[in-house]
């Protein structure tokens, strides 16, 4: 009975962290991933599962024809390092694209992309 | 001034990236793709993960009908990035409505995969292996065959994130599956009853198709659209699963089972749960439960088994 307790122990240890998944996906996202933003954002700023790795972690944000919109100072919130955010300018409407790749603390390299749109 | 710890901090994670940097990225990734391991159909990536247990119930259409519990382990390992080695062993319990129970192992089985393409652009994983089902090697009370199969097979794995930003909802769709060829190494095996009659039965070439068409609440909720699911929803993977055999001597019918299920994927460990509902009269049976226990080796022990033997 206690290698029955130890076990389920074991996997509620390993499964519950579910906001910590080893490699770092996306959590949440402001903007919001699909979302329509009214008013300007001031940053873009995602939240992994996980802690990330500053020098190898980029987000990059880029409008509907491929060029960078934002301030190019992307850093990790220096109070949460799984928070990885850059600053934008003030952005006319239209569709923008955040790509992020980041490499977590325990070494693997995940990536992705979303947009938004700022409404007029 | 950069601090000397910054410097050694820098240099490990310069390391780090150096070694993480290429494409190969552990358990099924294609880009941003996540591909799950799946519980009835072989995956098309090769890892280091371990499946323990896998467990299987159903009433099968045997006569007299029987109650079947096949509890499994999987275990398989990158030798390089892209080639991997996998051993499996499953244990089988069968009730027969009339008559004693058996209890014993099936035939072991070994398998190796090589992983030939990935574009991370459009999802798509590519591989080829072979599985060695190892005759003689089970309890022959439970039916383990008394030869060898060989099953050389392709397996492929497919994101639609490449869609048309017109079909946001379609993205996150993704279809994994296999296909091959079940090679006996004895073209036919006799039996003889107590009664000494000879009963011998061909064994056929048989073809194996599987797939599993899967919609990743993960892929929607970090790269569609934010719809607001929390833990432990947006870990979801909900799919179906079909798994068909057909002797390629027309002696049988096609038979298989299809089975809709969710997985949940977790830290270091996925959960699946799939219902098995035989896909036509011929495969016979009662619907039955299919459950799996699915650990992230590459995740768990980074700097030791979950890694490859050769190379990073």
């Amino acid at each position: 009975m206690r290698f029955l307790f130890r076990g389920a122990a074991l996997l509620a240890a390993l499964a519950l962290p579910a906001a910590a998944l080893a490699h770092a996906f996306l959590d949440r996202a402001v903007p919001a991933v699909g979302s329509k933003v009214h008013g300007q954002p001031a940053e873009v700023r995602l939240r992994f599962s996980q802690p990330l790795e500053p020098a190898f972690s980029t987000v990059r944000v880029v409008d509907a024809g491929g060029g960078q919109v934002d301030r190019k100072d992307k850093q990790l919130d220096p109070g949460d390092a799984s928070v990885l955010k850059v600053s934008l300018p003030k952005l006319a409407p239209g569709v923008y694209r955040v790509l992020w790749r980041v490499l977590s603390v325990d070494t693997h390299v995940t990536e992705g992309d979303y947009t938004f749109e700022v409404a007029p | 001034m950069i601090k000397q710890s910054e410097i050694a901090r820098l240099g490990v994670a310069a390391l780090l990236a150096g070694a993480f940097c290429g494409d190969a990225l552990a358990h099924g990734f294609a880009g941003k793709r996540f591909f799950p391991a799946t519980l009835a159909t072989d995956d098309p990536f090769v890892a280091d993960e371990l499946s323990l247990p896998t467990v299987s119930r159903r009433k099968t259409g045997d006569e007299p009908a029987t109650t079947e519990t096949d509890t499994s382990i999987d275990f398989t390992k990158r030798i390089t990035q892209n080639f991997g080695i996998g051993l499996g062993a499953t244990y089988v319990s069968q009730k027969p409505d009339d008559g004693d129970p058996q209890h014993g192992f099936d035939n072991f089985a070994a398998n190796i995969k090589y992983q030939f393409y990935k574009s991370d652009e459009h999802e798509t994983i590519l591989s080829a292996g072979v599985d060695w089902d190892i005759g003689n090697s089970g309890a022959k009370r439970i039916g383990a065959a008394s030869f060898s199969t060989l099953t050389p097979a392709i397996f492929a794995g497919k994101g639609f994130g490449d869609l048309p930003d017109s079909l946001p909802y379609l993205k996150p769709f993704a279809v994994t599956g296999s296909v091959g060829v079940g090679m006996p190494t004895k073209s036919s095996t006799t039996t003889v009853a107590d009664d000494g009659t000879e009963t011998t039965a061909k064994n056929p070439n048989v073809l194996n198709v599987g797939f599993a068409l899967q919609y990743s609440l993960l892929y929607l909720q970090s790269f569609v659209k934010d719809v607001g699911l929390s833990e432990p929803f947006n870990r979801l993977i909900p799919l179906v699963e079909v798994s068909m055999q057909k002797p390629l001597d027309g002696s049988g019918p096609t038979t298989g089972t299809i089975n809709p299920g969710v997985l949940w994927a977790g830290r270091y460990m996925q959960f699946g749960l799939e219902a098995i509902i035989p896909m036509n009269k011929a495969t016979g049976g009662k619907n039955g439960v299919l459950f799996q226990i699915h650990f992230f080796l590459d995740d768990l022990f980074p700097k030791s088994i979950g890694k490859p033997v050769f190379g990073d």
